[in-house]
């Protein structure tokens, strides 16, 4: 039991942070521009791609510098040549954009990469168990997951409130009019931050491709899950990013362990079993079953009962 | 004046567009191919449709269908009941009166359904429903149609030959079951219960999972349960990227236990067990075995391979389908489904593989011989590895085709 409890503990920690990677881009340039990016998960993918691709070529650590180089440079000109001309028709237009580039991107994947699986794999230099817990052994992969991630939230928050260009971004996120009128170039502020913001998902997509899969669905599957996160967060709240992160990949990643149904907690109690159909189904659906909907449950209470999430401020 | 020149246009596009179609078919016989090309199937449902392709490119070099050609029509269903049935109502307008598909019990019931209901109303014009690969029993049981054929062995039939394997294993005591919450993997689990009651009581079931299809990136919680519950075998019907996935995960966490799989060997499947390093430990239960010692199943293996850069024969059983579509419609001297299909009804071959088989008349369900195989380093005269891992699939037990027979419910409206 403890056991379970501790591999869940790493395992849920991990999830998180992989997602805190990329819904920190997310909430930043919702909080800064009012866009809520549909392609931000494409470019996690594109991520994954560059990564594998480049990997190929010149090996796994030029790749984990280089691909989110190159993936937050299209992040840039996305922003610099596409949103930024949208942006004149208002919010739906932007929204509308973004979506559609999610869809380009993903074609443009199959097209390149096809739709399997890319065999995409952990390099040889971090192919070994780390360490054993109880009978388990930890991939040395994993835990250079976890550190990589740990590292750029520390780097991110020190950049966002101990230097000269994060008090500049703080400000242009609530007086965008302001910090012009002060003379800084607001539009470049914004393009630095998209740029970076896809870069942050590119590096969750060249450090979880070999872990997980690298497939041209990998957007679809992980987008839906990241507007939870920033939902639940608090949009345009990096610390409620955070929490959150770590709040779903544990919930999802204990949830899932639980065998516990209706059947166990009201039987336990003396309330027989409905006689059959529907009913008896929920009944005996466990915990883990529903784990996968359990995010989205926690998206639709947020939005009833705290509607500007855990940690934000932002008025609705 | 100008409404009658228009509905005149009308009628004469109409003409046109319909005879085109029919001028078409008189050449080429076509099949359409209803599977998940996009989404997170897309990597099985490609794989199906180049061997579909190859194998009608195949026949065309061999003298084609009653002399015409054979042609492979793809439809992406993105994996969802709605959009097969629209892709179906495309592919039957379009003339195409055979229909293939395998992926997704739940879709191959649509089909099935759509397709009986269709030829009832629509005498003259009957459609053929040819499934490679959807394995849930009610297909060929309760659900059954005359219209339907499965080359595949249902998932019973498969679990009594997997069962029958793990009976002779005395050194296995725990089992985790762990399956795709759909019909399929939920028959895979009810059916893996009872035969394992029923053949070795001694077995302790220790998890019985379910997790959402294709859904789940990160199988580690899973496993981690797996380990938590002691088990030394799992048994799961999981395919694609599940399969792939949760042994990859397995392989991380150092989990050391025998797989008992369906369907282990598809892609990116063996990738993940020779990551995993557990040789001879993930069985899977086949139609057919690429290092079988059957020469001419080695060579169809071998151009098969050549002609598609190394991808491995998934699908002997669309092989079967094929050769014996060709057989039938030889036989009637027609390609009118109605004569396929009386033909087809009760049809005696050598399987793919070797070995007797047919496609029973009751319920048209394939029985054929089924083969035990495990994954790990080759001997000698064992020429085919999986995906460059330089492990192959070997033959550790063969069940005859008579031996897989089971009952069935089938009580199927035979045309008259």
């Amino acid at each position: 039991m403890l056991e379970l409890v501790t591999i869940s503990t790493l395992n849920g920690v991990l999830y998180g942070m992989l997602l805190f990677l990329m819904a920190s881009g997310l909430t930043l340039i919702f909080s800064m521009m009012g866009v809520l990016n549909f392609a931000h998960a494409s470019f996690y993918m594109l991520g994954a791609f560059f990564g594998f691709q480049i990997s190929q070529l010149v090996g796994f650590w030029p790749a984990f510098v280089v691909a989110p180089v190159l993936v937050g440079g299209i992040g840039a000109l996305v922003e610099r040549y596409g949103l930024r001309h949208v942006h004149r028709h208002g919010p739906v237009a932007e929204l509308l954009f973004t979506f559609g580039l999610a869809f380009v991107i993903e074609e443009v994947v199959q097209m390149i990469w096809g739709k399997g699986p890319a065999d995409y794999r952990v390099p040889a230099s971090l192919d070994f168990s780390a360490f054993t817990v109880f009978s388990t052994n930890y991939p040395a992969y994993k835990m250079f997951e976890l550190l990589t991630a740990v590292a750029i939230f520390v780097v991110l928050f020190a950049v966002l409130t101990r230097t000269r260009i994060g008090l500049i971004i703080q400000a242009a996120l609530t007086h965008a009019d302001m910090v012009a009128m002060l003379g800084h170039n607001v539009p470049r502020v914004f393009m630095l931050v998209f740029g970076v913001g896809t870069a942050l998902a590119a590096i969750a997509g060249v450090i979880a491709g070999p872990a997980l899969v690298t497939q041209s669905n990998m957007a679809g599957i992980l987008g839906p899950i990241l507007f939870v996160v920033v939902v639940v967060g608090g949009l345009g709240s990096l610390a409620g990013a955070f929490v959150a992160s770590l709040l779903i990949g544990l919930v999802q990643t204990f949830a899932v362990s639980v065998n516990l149904s209706v059947a166990d907690v009201l039987g336990g109690v003396g309330v027989a079993p409905p006689a059959g159909g529907i009913l008896l189904d929920i009944w005996n659906v466990t915990v883990a079953q529903i784990a996968p909907i359990i995010p989205y449950l926690l998206l639709v209470l947020i939005l009833i009962f705290r509607p500007t999430g855990l940690l934000g401020t932002r008025e609705q | 004046m100008t409404s009658r020149l228009r509905t005149m246009l009308f009628a004469t596009a109409a003409a046109v567009a319909a005879s085109l179609p029919a001028a078409a078919a008189e050449d080429t016989v076509k099949i359409a191919y209803i599977d998940p090309l996009s989404g997170g199937g897309a990597s099985i449902g490609e794989v199906g449709l180049k061997t579909f392709q190859y194998l009608a490119d195949w026949t065309n070099a061999h003298g084609g269908i009653v002399g015409r050609k054979l042609e492979v029509v793809a439809y992406d269903n993105k994996l969802n009941a709605q959009e097969t049935l629209v892709q179906l109502q495309k592919a039957i307008d379009g003339g195409i009166r055979f229909i293939t598909q395998g992926n997704g019990s739940a879709f191959a019931a649509a089909i099935e359904d759509f397709v009986q209901k269709y030829n009832e109303r629509n005498p003259g014009k009957e459609v053929l429903f040819f499934n490679y690969a959807a394995v849930d029993p009610v297909l060929t049981n309760d659900k059954c149609s005359y219209w339907h054929f499965r080359w595949d062995a249902n998932s019973d039939i498969k679990m009594t030959a997997l069962t029958n394997y793990i009976q002779t294993r005395p050194s296995i005591k725990k089992v985790y079951l762990i399956n795709q919450d759909y019909s399929f993997g939920q028959s895979v689990r009810a059916e893996a219960r009872k035969m394992l009651n029923a053949k070795r009581p001694d077995i302790e079931i220790v998890g019985d999972e379910v997790h959402p299809l294709l859904k789940v990136t990160d199988f580690s919680p899973y496993v981690a349960k797996i380990k938590a519950s002691g088990a030394d075998s799992v048994i799961t019907g999981n395919w694609g990227q599940d399969i792939a996935l949760l042994i990859k995960a397995s392989a991380d966490a150092g989990l050391q236990v025998d797989w008992y799989t369906y369907y282990a060997g598809g892609t990116g499947g063996p990738t993940a067990i020779k990551q995993a390093n557990v040789p001879d430990r993930v069985f899977a239960i086949l139609e057919g075995v690429a290092n079988a010692p059957y020469a001419p199943a080695q060579e169809f293996e071998k151009a098969f391979r050549a002609k598609l850069n190394g991808l491995t024969l998934f699908y002997p059983r669309a092989v079967n389908e094929i050769r014996m579509f060709v057989q039938a419609a030889e036989e009637a001297k027609s390609v009118d489904p109605v004569k396929v299909a009386a033909k087809l009804d009760g049809m005696k071959v050598t399987a793919y593989n070797g070995g007797d088989a047919f496609m029973r008349a009751d319920d048209h369900q394939f029985f054929q011989p089924m083969y035990i195989a495990d994954l790990g380093p080759l001997g000698k005269d064992q020429p085919f590895e999986e995906e460059g891992t330089g492990w192959g699939w070997k033959v550790q037990g063969t069940v005859s085709a008579q031996d897989t027979v089971l009952p069935t419910s089938c009580k199927m409206n035979r045309p008259s």
